[in-house]
């Protein structure tokens, strides 16, 4: 279980989390949805520490996540990143196979390859596609790429920074059939940040509204259209009109 | 009329830039120790620091070639027409290839490689920096500076000597030929006149300044590029800043080295 509790983050003047708190249970799908530029991505690179939260307490399992053994605690974790982050100069399957080819449990090649090759099976890529680079491949296979990526070490808890952002639709809900049916039967943690609503209905268990620094709403997915709150109302309908200000 | 104003708005001026660059200094001096450090502490990258030694060195070698052959040739005219002023064009061999190996060699060859390395390494690392591939690397439980930066500062370090030694060699030539082909030399005479004038501190101290200058060009470029700004623009200011801090750390440890080596 993630647990984050009155965390705050402030770039220069610009406070981009206020007070945080939200519990993500072990074993479900948490969605966080949000306007652009609301601190979605800055939340979830606190909890990984690729940003350093100003105050507050981020815990996993109950234990301080800038207190844990940094190797250990990542490699508890994969990310689906926005832009799917995949190394260029690095062929499709060691990409894939980064975390298996390296550190204390690093695998032959070999081995490692056949499992980089067997994950982008599980993401609908063929074999051929293993021996290619990242610029060869389109927006959609690179996304399939990231998620192979990111599952290929079997992690508990999984990340998805904005997972159909760029895809067009049909792309976009085989994305987010994959991720569901990939969390389910790891019976992974997830957490993933979209403001793209398809995504939220196919991906959901629980989901949450980010808005002025901190969660606005929290409740399960069931509930999201049944909510009386303003916010997540004008947000998950498109009103231009509402208590959240925009910019014409 | 009060003079503290415009007093305190000149400190102002000076001071921030100041304070700018020696922060900046500070940044650069934690960076270098940071890799200086890991360079002997595994996980040792072997296939990245191959990559770089072939793309630092291998690659460099046309560049290197082409500059040390011309400034060899150009060098020999310059010692003939000035040294012909008080009957000195005797001196043609010995100058060219003490020239060569002391200072053209190394500072031309540094020039030279930190136009090419360290603009490409920062753009590179920069670019992943911008397409959130640095963090994907965190995330993926390896050490960007170890993984990025370390491989390329001990591949340039070890492999500008060698970029040295061949463009030393290459630039003699340049002044062989010249010599022999426009300036009358006898090529026998010319080649002994060389061997006999040359030390071994003349083509080691140059090697020495290639490492230095190779550790300096990839540091800037590893430097740059991880602390590039966002953007196509924040790639490009990272580029330039690598180039232009590189060349100016070169020629500065150029002429501190030159004190220590050979001012007694």
């Amino acid at each position: 279980m993630i647990t984050l509790t009155g965390v705050q983050k402030s770039f220069g003047a610009n406070r981009v989390l206020a007070g945080v708190n939200l519990t993500i249970p072990s074993g479900q799908s948490m969605v966080i949805i949000g306007g652009s530029g609301t601190g979605k991505s800055v939340l979830l690179k606190c909890i990984l520490g690729l940003v350093r939260p100003d105050g507050g307490q981020i815990t996993l399992d109950g234990q301080d996540v800038t207190k844990a053994d940094r190797d250990a605690f990542l490699a508890r974790f994969g990310m689906l990143f926005q832009g799917g982050a995949l190394f260029d100069s690095l062929r499709v399957w060691e990409n894939v196979a980064f975390r298996l080819l390296r550190g204390a449990k690093a695998l032959p090649k070999a081995d490692a390859r056949e499992i980089a090759i067997g994950k982008l099976r599980r993401v609908g890529l063929k074999p051929e596609v293993a021996d290619l680079f990242p610029a060869e491949l389109s927006g959609g296979m690179q996304k399939r790429v990231g998620l192979a990526r990111a599952i290929a070490a079997e992690p508990e808890i999984i990340f998805f920074d904005e997972p159909t952002t760029g895809l067009d639709p049909i792309m976009a809900g085989v994305i987010n059939e994959l991720i569901r049916e990939i969390v389910v039967e790891m019976g992974a943690t997830a957490m993933t940040i979209t403001h793209d609503m398809s995504s939220v209905r196919a991906i959901a268990d629980r989901v949450a509204m980010l808005h002025a620094g901190v969660i606005q709403w929290t409740g399960p997915v069931s509930e999201l259209d049944a909510t009386p709150d303003p916010y997540v109302q004008q947000f998950i309908h498109g009103r231009a009109t509402g208590p959240i200000a925009s910019v014409r | 009329m009060n003079l503290a104003t415009p007093l305190a708005a000149l400190f102002a001026a000076i001071g921030r830039p100041v304070l700018a660059a020696l922060t900046s200094i500070g940044r650069v001096t934690l960076f270098a120790g940071a890799i200086v450090g890991h360079i002997l502490r595994p996980p040792f990258y072997l296939r990245e620091f191959g990559q770089s030694v072939l793309q630092i060195g291998w690659f460099s070698l046309p560049v290197v070639g082409l500059t040390a052959i011309f400034t060899g040739g150009a060098l020999a005219l310059q010692i003939y027409a000035g040294g012909s002023r008080f009957n000195a064009e005797s001196v043609v061999p010995s100058i060219v290839a003490i020239g060569m190996t002391r200072e053209l060699g190394p500072v031309l060859g540094g020039l030279m490689v930190a136009a090419r390395v360290a603009s490409s390494i920062a753009a590179e690392i920069g670019t992943m920096k911008v397409t959130e591939q640095i963090d994907a690397l965190v995330t993926l439980s390896t050490n960007p500076l170890k993984y990025l930066a370390v491989p390329r500062v001990l591949a340039a370090t070890l492999a500008m000597p060698v970029l040295v030694a061949v463009g030393d060699a290459i630039g003699i030539m340049g002044g062989w030929l010249v010599g022999i082909t426009r300036l009358d030399f006898n090529s026998a005479a010319y080649l002994k006149n060389t061997a006999d004038f040359l030390e071994p501190w003349d083509v080691g101290s140059g090697l020495v300044k290639g490492a230095v200058f190779g550790f300096i060009v990839a540091l800037m470029g590893c430097y740059h590029g991880m602390n590039s700004a966002r953007g196509a623009q924040g790639v490009g200011a990272a580029t330039k800043a690598a180039v232009v801090s590189a060349s100016v750390l070169i020629l500065a440890a150029n002429y501190l080295l030159t004190e220590v080596f050979f001012s007694a």
